[in-house]
């Protein structure tokens, strides 16, 4: 069953095509990873799915709902960790997965209960009294993901979650997104060709905001005629360029 | 509710910062005790604690300005703006969220200042409270300034322009330090034509319990207040669709 489906999604900042006539569909409970060089369209493709930035022409369904006509009640069903890390710094762990129960109108029950379960599922128990502002970059984006999981998203959008953290840090996140798996639909954009062959379901791969190819790692190398991903995944891009 | 749980972290955000305690509380009573200081040594009529006092609450006002525009500007240069936008919250939501908390900081700040002024010598009246409820529509002024300047400019820009320029244009252009007749002509008339010495004048009049010397100044402040909330929201809900 389709999660996600978009159909002729563009994005045009003036003479730039951002994103061009997209076509894809990611199903339930899969990570799907999104995967480019810089400007390849797959930050602006996540805006345009999470409502943030409306569409020069086409549309999206996100479990049937519009992102065009009905932006409220896509906004009801997603959640968004950004490319940078999205934490309010100056309060705690706590206070900080409090404010999203807030704004998301949690009665008092559901925050205590909520709050508790994140912090288990992202083992947070150490860190929970802490001001976010003080923690590592790893801890931010496990607080980033944690907060974005508030909501109880049926599809959630991880911009590139590991963005600069360390082999550890990165290895300790992949755990968390791998336990994450199948439970809801995750969309992920990354640089990084291990990330995105070890996580996901399928791959999209983008260039200058057009889609080049949508499989698995394993079809996409098949197809390349490589071995390793990362040597098909350059052999796709260079061939877009000729 | 969301409003509330916004508003919430906004102030927990701006009163965890020591430079907010230090600038938004002390620093105006710092000046009340020297401005006391020099006038008990060299009398001036412009020092009498009755006229400084309700001056010093409004020049304090600045740095609610500060404090408004660094917190949007910091919101903005982070993701967390871009993750809001993503819930439920509403634009009135954020508008309301981040100008509501800074008018009980404003408020406080106002009462300290009288405070310290009664300890001063400053005679308790009635006045004193009826010019703490009158900071609301000052302050509101000021918290929509910042609100614009948070809504256009970096963090670091708000920084030079706010705690800076404004706090400087707000003190010079008040007549808090000195006598706008002593300058003349054309600073007087574009001091005039801002809200900042009708601000003071109107403080002045309410702690004086002068009833009719509130006009004209309470609307040259309502009408300031109001334009600049007008121009602040529309400049904050175009960085909003930007963003």
């Amino acid at each position: 069953m389709e999660a996600i489906r978009t159909t002729g999604l563009t994005k045009k900042y003036k003479d730039v095509v951002a994103v061009d006539n997209l076509n894809l569909s990611v199903f339930k409970g899969e990570l799907f990873s999104l995967l480019g060089v810089n400007g390849a369209g797959k930050t602006t493709t996540i805006k345009m799915l999470s409502c943030l930035t409306t569409p020069t022409s086409g549309d999206a369904l996100l479990n049937g709902k519009s992102i065009c006509k009905d932006p409220a009640a896509v906004k009801s069903i997603i959640a968004v960790s950004p490319q940078e890390t999205a934490v309010a710094p100056g309060l705690s762990v706590r206070e900080n997965l409090e404010l999203m129960c807030g704004v998301h109108g949690f009665t008092k029950d559901k925050k205590v209960r909520k709050i508790a379960e994140l912090t288990e599922l992202l083992g947070l128990n150490t860190v929970i009294s802490k001001k976010a502002g003080k923690l590592s970059g790893g801890w931010q984006r496990r607080l980033s993901i944690a907060m974005a999981l508030v909501s109880e998203p049926e599809i959630l959008f991880l911009d590139e979650p590991t963005l600069g953290l360390d082999v550890l840090a990165r290895s300790d996140l992949w755990d968390l997104i791998r336990s994450l798996k199948g439970k809801i639909t995750i969309i992920l954009t990354t640089h990084y060709m291990e990330e995105a062959e070890a996580l996901s379901d399928r791959i999209a791969i983008m260039k200058d905001g057009r889609l080049l190819v949508c499989d698995t790692a394993e079809k996409i190398k098949e197809q390349a005629g490589k071995d390793s991903f990362e040597q098909a995944f350059i052999q796709i891009v260079k061939g877009a360029e000729k | 509710m969301r409003i509330f749980t916004f508003a919430g972290r906004n102030a927990k955000e701006i009163l965890r910062d020591p430079l907010t305690v230090c600038f938004g509380l002390g620093f105006p009573v710092v000046l009340l005790l020297l401005l006391s200081a020099i006038q008990a040594n060299i009398p001036v009529k412009l020092f009498e604690i009755q006229h400084l006092t309700p001056g010093i609450t409004v020049f304090g006002l600045s740095f609610m300005t500060l404090f408004s525009a660094t917190v949007i500007a910091k919101d903005r240069g982070s993701s967390l703006l871009q993750r809001l936008y993503t819930t439920p919250l509403t634009a009135l939501d954020f508008i309301l969220g981040y100008t509501l908390p800074i008018i009980p900081i404003a408020v406080a700040q106002c009462a300290v200042c009288y405070l310290v002024a009664i300890l001063l010598g400053l005679k308790l009246t009635v006045g004193i409270l009826y010019a703490t409820v009158f900071i609301i529509p000052v302050s509101a002024f000021y918290i929509a300034l910042g609100l614009l300047c948070g809504s256009v400019f970096t963090d670091k820009q708000v920084g030079g322009i706010c705690g800076g320029l404004l706090t400087n244009l707000s003190a010079w252009l008040s007549g808090v330090w000195f006598d706008l007749d002593l300058v003349g002509d054309a600073f007087q008339k574009i001091a005039y034509a801002l809200p900042f010495v009708h601000a003071v004048e109107l403080e002045r009049a309410v702690l004086s319990g002068d009833a009719a010397g509130v006009f004209p100044h309470i609307w040259w402040v309502l009408g300031y207040a109001g334009a600049t909330l007008g121009v602040a929201v529309l400049l904050f809900l175009r960085q909003m669709k930007r963003q």
